[in-house]
């Protein structure tokens, strides 16, 4: 079950069910339990009935409201050019500060 | 563009991260072969696993990124989903349900729908390395639902 239907068609998996919705919720809008149950029933019924590898069910359900997080996510022009430069430099930083610390996994620094 | 068009993350996402300064793209894992096994027995008959991104809300989730196996019961009220990727400006994952499906699978299995949900859920970190999720954590996620008697496993990345 996923949001990022490009990323999971590029990996490639058995089955995949797509969640039209921003990322972060791909069960369902949250407190929407009739949605989530929903969704969750054409998950199971998509690994029950699934005949070859790569089948792709959509759920026809899409966020309220307007479009635009569509056009939102990890938007980039020249109003925040010089503030995503910058973030890059701290978390270059942070990265190597970890390093040389001798943690092995370092934290994935969401934005 | 068509108003419902999918976002396509990758384009952005290498976008955003060129724009931050780095100069090398993140390579996305790929396989040459997709591996498929049919359902051999009812859905009823089945035991369901979910495997998760998200780490557990505790000092040592948030502190330690590593395979968790965690217990189902109780359903957690909360995960640690903070350094994920997750759209921040638009929604939220204080409701657990809307990415961690254990409370819609334990309505099925008193539906009758699913034969049981295994006792653990399975919390993987999001790793740069390719090679520590496959040689590492996918083998001990696969371990743990052998030991869990798991027939089929929910992947619900955040």
């Amino acid at each position: 079950m996923g949001s990022a239907i490009d990323i999971i068609e590029h990996c490639r998996v058995p089955r995949y069910l797509h969640a039209d919705l921003p990322l972060g919720n791909p069960c369902g809008v949250p407190f929407d339990r009739p949605m989530q149950m929903q969704f969750a029933r054409r998950a199971l019924d998509l690994i029950a009935n699934a005949t070859a590898p790569e089948t792709v069910t959509r759920n026809p359900e899409t966020w309220p409201g307007d479009n635009s997080w569509r056009d939102d996510y990890a938007r980039v022009d020249d109003s925040n050019r010089a503030e995503l430069m910058a973030r890059g430099e701290a978390r270059r930083k942070q990265q190597a500060d970890a390093k040389n610390a001798g943690i092995k996994r370092a934290q994935m620094i969401s934005d | 563009m068509p108003d419902n068009y999918d976002v396509p993350y990758m384009e952005r996402t290498r976008d955003y991260y060129r724009a931050q300064g780095y100069s090398s793209d993140y390579v996305w894992a790929s396989f040459d072969d997709c591996p498929f096994t049919p359902l051999d027995k009812p859905l009823n008959q089945c035991r369901v696993a979910v495997v998760t991104t998200a780490m557990p809300d505790t000092e040592e989730g948030r502190s330690k990124r590593q395979v968790y196996l965690n217990n189902v019961d109780p359903v957690p009220d909360s995960m640690y989903t903070r350094e994920l990727s997750w759209h921040q400006a638009v929604t939220h994952t204080d409701d657990v349900a809307s990415f961690l499906p254990l409370q819609q699978l334990t309505a099925l299995q008193a539906e009758g729908v699913i034969g049981s949900l295994a006792p653990h859920f399975y919390s993987v970190p999001t790793e740069y390395s390719q090679r520590n999720t496959t040689q590492q954590d996918a083998p001990e996620i696969l371990a743990a639902c052998q030991k869990d008697e798991v027939d089929m496993c929910i992947l619900v990345p955040l």
